[in-house]
């Protein structure tokens, strides 16, 4: 007699009509990433479809991790760094502010609204900021829609 | 006498350049042609694409295939050339990384025809009429090969074994190469693995430039037909945009040797994907600025970002297939 085990039928995930997007965040360890666990700890609530990947500094924001974010299906993409003159490693984050103000003359060169490519400075005392930002990323990539990726 | 070892060359989507480069090598051709057989090169010799057709498999022992693969025709004969080769190398920056024919991939397959065929300044073409796949005449039907939407580079159609980058690729790095390959046939030698890039080397295009490099910061570019750059310096250091940090050496440093910019034929450098982001990167570190304002008017100096970084390497672009009209705001509001 052979044994089966059998897994009771799940229910199916209610697919709601809305279309979520997928935002890719990149936040520097020292002042945003900070930031970010405020406002987890003082539960604010932001819009889950940001997320998080936490980078040592906004400087280490390769473009390419945009291209490949944008590539691989993300609809916006934030970076978010120590306010000028707050970098933990001096200027790291002048060097984001200038690779971003390219970047964004390239992506809209492949077609992609620059708008979808946010750049934030976030503190480590602005969990609130963050929420605000998260949730106006999200807004915004609402109306413009998903950004489709072909072959 | 014992059978030469067989060698087919190919062009696809390309201008022919890399044709000439092998010719490049001048008498050492001769040498070329003393050790392999030549069975198949549409420029040189008349064989016939029926000739290829009618051979087994894995007869041909080295193909050399340059050119992108652009229409239906270039794709039949990448996958006839894979299934004939025992090796298969992408030759030149088309066949590598899509070189200039894939800058079209940043517009559309009908934007291209239309530019071709009907609106640009040297054309007549009151009618429209355009290029079709099919066409009946009183003689018979004529045929031409399907025009693609998207520019491929040959990897991205069939298998391919090594990569010679370069466009073209520089006569001395060819040689290098077949000398190579005729060293490894002859002495039964281990062939390099798979995928390796070969006649070009393992640094960046400024590895091999004889400037010298001050890291200066730049307060604003400049194109190169605006200046006449210092003989000594860094191009970069003087504003003018050069793609040296973000291209593959192997070249020799020609073009920045004699004051023109590095243009990034021979591709992406080691252990990168993308030119272009790579470029980003290097660009964002001479800039001297802090300011977003003053940032942007630095930037208007580069025109065409996008051509300018992915001149010869748009078919591996991350973005490439994120394509134009994508929910953009303008859209979303008309």
């Amino acid at each position: 007699m052979t044994m089966t085990t059998e897994a009771p039928l799940r229910e199916p995930e209610v697919v709601t009509a809305e279309w979520r997007p997928r935002i890719v965040a990149f936040l520097c360890n020292w002042c945003s990433y900070t930031g970010a666990d405020l406002a987890g700890i003082s539960r604010i609530q932001w819009d889950p479809s940001v997320s998080i990947v936490r980078v040592m500094c906004s400087g280490r924001m390769d473009p390419t991790f945009v291209a490949k974010a944008f590539s691989m299906g993300a609809d916006g993409v934030i970076i978010s760094g120590c306010h000028p003159g707050d970098c933990h490693y001096q200027e790291g984050n002048y060097k984001t502010l200038r690779r971003v103000h390219l970047l964004k003359r390239l992506v809209a060169g492949f077609g992609i609204d620059p708008d979808r490519l946010e750049l934030v400075w976030v503190s480590a005392s602005e969990g609130d900021q963050w929420a605000e930002t998260a949730n106006e990323m999200a807004a915004r990539i609402r109306i413009l829609g998903p950004l489709e990726v072909g072959s | 006498m014992s059978a030469k070892p067989k060698l087919a060359l190919y062009w696809a989507a390309s201008c022919g350049g890399c044709e000439i480069a092998v010719l490049d090598i001048k008498e050492k051709i001769l040498d070329v042609d003393a050790f392999f057989d030549i069975v198949f090169w549409p420029v040189a010799v008349d064989f016939k694409v029926k000739d290829v057709e009618a051979m087994d498999d894995d007869q041909i022992d080295l193909c050399l295939f340059n050119g992108a693969v652009r229409t239906s025709d270039n794709e039949y004969m990448a996958n006839l050339l894979r299934q004939k080769s025992k090796i298969l190398v992408a030759f030149g920056s088309c066949a590598c990384e899509g070189c200039i024919p894939a800058l079209s991939n940043t517009t559309t397959k009908a934007a291209t025809l239309d530019w071709a065929f009907a609106d640009s300044p040297s054309t007549v073409n009151p009618d429209r009429v355009m290029p079709q796949t099919r066409t009946e005449t009183p003689v018979g039907v004529l045929e031409l090969p399907e025009f693609y939407e998207t520019v491929h580079s040959l990897d991205q159609v069939t298998d391919v074994d090594y990569f010679v980058p370069g466009c073209p690729p520089q006569a001395h790095q060819i040689w290098a190469v077949l000398e190579t390959v005729i060293d490894i046939m002859e002495n039964n030698k281990p062939l390099p693995p798979k995928g390796t890039v070969l006649g070009a080397g393992d640094k960046t295009c400024c590895d091999e430039c004889p400037r010298e490099r001050q890291e200066k910061k730049i307060k604003g570019f400049k194109r190169i037909h605006e200046v006449i750059p210092d003989p000594d310096q860094c191009l970069l250091d003087q504003g003018i945009v050069c793609m040296g940090p973000a291209t593959r050496s192997g070249c020799g440093g020609m073009c920045v040797a004699v004051g023109v910019p590095c243009r990034g034929c021979y591709g992406p450098a080691p252990n990168s994907k993308d030119q272009g982001t790579k470029m980003i990167s290097a660009l964002a570190s001479v800039i001297d600025s802090d300011d977003p304002e003053e940032i942007d008017r630095i930037l208007d100096g580069i025109i065409d970002p996008v051509g300018t970084f992915y001149r010869f390497s748009m078919a591996h672009a991350t973005l490439g297939p994120v394509r134009a009209g994508n929910g953009s705001r303008s859209e979303v509001a008309s």
